[in-house]
């Protein structure tokens, strides 16, 4: 029989090869999945992985999804580094858009360059405030992170859809729950297209984000509260300090993504503003391995899943659900072949040295969650 | 009196998948797991429960059809984190994904269909007594049945050495291990009894409460009922208390409009989710208290070293 042994050592090969298996099996169970669909799986995955790589404008159309993806998972990234488990983005993008998208009505009908860096700084201050709430209740009241930011996101969504219909309606408009449109946008990147300089900015992100956690102090505390969090407190780590960082720096990530999302393709404020980008970047989080260079990839490919998903339910009336058991599997799969960082298959039962006895448990995660496993 | 009654009413009704859930959860925590995925669990028995009794007309095989779904979901979350320990909270949110990424996929072609009335209990002479007449003796089954598995959980985790174990296992896995229990086997059945109630919970959104299927119509109420375990503090009949106040908060939202009070009604929608935080708060407030609560190996790989 199949047994799992403890390598001595994470393997750093497997590491980086996980998220490609992960990738292999996730295609193989596409095929499974179509054939139980009845529609022809090798057409399906071309329409959702190739097609949309043939034009320019599915290639912008992948800078245009990918942006927000990129942005928030980065801020993601560096919140699960430190064990801090922010799953409200969704939520967060939403305010962020909410906020910024209030500063561009409130000033309705001026524009100047000014203008853009209002937004987009409102938007920031908006998901980091909203990010805030878990923060503060996380570090004064020992409230779990996780279930008061996801609450969190139906309440920024029931907000955002409340406004929409009420106060920032559209007053020229015919009753459709939406604002005004905004009368300053993101500067195109390619002509043409709907891609936008939001893209660059998330490069940016993701370029900080490599400076912040490979050649800063701040980033090597992130590192040691996130895998040994008894070494954090030995060290004189702050961990109320490092908890409020990371909040606020996803949530602020969050929230420029949701502005970006606003004043870029959509243009005004609607209720379905945020399309589920805040949950697909946990995915693209882990996927990218927490990593500054992984996350971009990983956003490219998770959008490619979003084009191709919409191309093939035009052509093939695929259901528009599909895109979202791929991005589920993708999450599912990397979770199983991580397995193999750690542990190594043996056919037989033999046990290492290596193998050492642990002792009880660790005290209890009542509160706090376990850690995600980070880059070793 | 009758509006009173009315109230009460549709209070048990809403917090009835919820006392479903959070009783399953509270099994699988008990036992050390944290399945953040009760959401994607409770959708999965919705449209599973829901679809099948668009096929046969069966309630009975519709529920069968929610118990399986919901289990076969917890299932490969045992895969994932029990046999390969994978990260559970990651593995917990994978779930929900692919749960509500699935049942939508499923549920094409469902919408605007509607199941059969699911029957309640009619006891003559009791059911039409005055007020509690209908409260206590005119409901469907599933809401007696929810008592009913409540008290059977509670007995089992405080008087049965099958609850003993459970406990052990979820108090200190190497200390069970080392005594002789087969840690993994009893946190996969934990588990898939959780997912198993989680579905039933989902069912009877989609067959009693609308009943309807509507993408995402579970709404956040998986993770409602993970916020009501802590809540009971790991205690099966606090779960009951947790729930119905739940309910009640849902209901007063419907029933806002009747009593005359005048808010948006996306504004009182909010009132789960924020009353949700507001017992979080207060719960876990003394952090020490909730350290001593949470079963001790909550979340924690198990891999048997010796």
């Amino acid at each position: 029989m199949l047994r799992l042994e403890p390598r001595p050592e994470p393997s750093r090969a497997m590491f980086y090869l996980t998220p490609f298996l992960a990738i292999g099996l996730t295609l193989l169970a596409g095929i499974v999945l179509f054939e139980a669909l009845q529609k022809p799986p090798l057409e399906a995955m071309r329409l959702i992985f190739i097609a949309p790589l043939t034009s320019v404008r599915g290639l912008a159309e992948l800078l245009v999804k990918g942006t927000p993806l990129v942005l928030i998972a980065v801020g993601l990234a560096i919140s699960f580094r430190s064990g801090v488990w922010n799953i409200g983005a969704e939520g967060q993008f939403a305010i962020g858009a909410l906020a910024g998208g209030g500063v561009a009505l409130a000033f309705y009908p001026a524009t100047g360059w000014w203008l853009l860096p209002l937004m987009s700084l409102a938007g920031i201050a908006g998901g980091a405030t909203w990010a805030a709430i878990p923060a503060l209740l996380r570090t004064r009241f020992n409230a779990n992170e996780i279930l008061v930011s996801l609450m969190l996101v139906y309440v920024a969504l029931l907000l955002l859809s409340s406004l929409v219909h009420g106060a920032l309606r559209d007053p020229d408009g015919l009753n459709f729950p939406e604002s005004r449109l905004f009368q300053t946008s993101l500067p195109i990147l390619i002509e043409g297209t709907r891609a936008h300089v939001g893209f660059v900015v998330a490069l940016a992100a993701v370029l900080l984000s490599w400076l912040l956690l490979e050649r800063h102090f701040l980033g090597f505390k992130i590192k040691v509260l996130g895998q040994a969090p008894r070494a954090a407190r030995f060290g004189g780590f702050s961990a109320e300090r490092l908890i409020w960082f990371s909040f606020l720096l996803s949530g602020g990530c969050a929230g420029l993504a949701g502005l970006f999302e606003a004043a870029g393709p959509v243009g005004q404020l609607v209720p379905t503003l945020p399309a589920g980008y805040g949950f697909t970047a946990i995915i693209v989080a882990f996927l990218g391995r927490l990593h500054p260079v992984g996350i971009p990839l990983a956003a490219l490919l998770l959008a490619l899943t979003y084009i191709g998903g919409e191309t093939a339910q035009i052509s093939m009336s695929l259901p528009s659900a599909t895109t979202a058991v791929f991005q589920g599997m993708f999450l599912f799969f990397l979770l199983a072949a991580d397995v193999l960082v750690s542990y190594r298959p043996r056919l037989r039962s033999k046990r290492s040295p290596a193998a050492d006895r642990r002792g009880a448990c660790e005290p209890p995660m009542a509160q706090a969650a376990p850690l995600p496993s980070g880059e070793r | 009196m009758e509006l009173l009654a009315n109230i009460l009413i549709s209070a048990m009704i809403a917090a009835t998948p919820l006392v479903l859930a959070a009783t399953g959860e509270l099994v699988a925590e008990r036992a050390g797991v944290l399945n953040l995925g009760v959401e994607g669990m409770m959708i999965v028995g919705a449209i599973a429960g829901f679809s099948t009794v668009i096929a046969t007309k069966s309630l009975l095989l519709a529920l069968a059809a929610a118990i399986a779904g919901g289990t076969v979901m917890a299932a490969l979350f045992g895969v994932l984190a029990l046999t390969l320990r994978a990260n559970q909270v990651a593995s917990g949110l994978a779930l929900t994904m692919f749960g509500l990424g699935l049942s939508a996929l499923w549920g094409q072609g469902y919408s605007g269909l509607s199941a059969p009335a699911f029957p309640r209990l009619y006891l003559p002479g009791l059911t039409e007594a005055p007020f509690f007449g209908k409260l206590l003796f005119g409901q469907d089954g599933l809401i007696y049945f929810a008592f009913a598995i409540l008290a059977a959980v509670a007995w089992v985790l405080d008087r049965t050495r099958l609850g003993l174990i459970v406990r052990a296992i979820g108090e200190n896995h190497d200390a069970a291990h080392a005594i002789g229990y087969r840690v993994i086997a009893y946190r996969y059945l934990a588990l898939m009894f959780g997912g198993a109630m989680a579905g039933l919970g989902g069912a009877y959104l989609s067959l009693v409460q609308t009943p309807l299927w509507v993408e995402r119509m579970t709404a956040g109420r998986g993770w409602i009922a993970l916020a009501l375990v802590v809540f009971a503090a790991w205690r099966p009949w606090r779960v009951l208390l947790g729930a119905y106040l739940f309910g009640g908060i849902t209901i007063l939202q419907l029933h806002s409009q009747a009593l005359g009070v005048k808010i948006d009604g996306q504004l009182l929608s909010m009132l789960p989710y924020l009353a949700t935080i507001a017992v979080l708060v207060i719960i876990s407030r003394d952090a020490v208290k909730g350290k001593l609560t949470a079963p001790q190996c909550l979340g924690q790989p198990f891999h048997a070293t010796a």
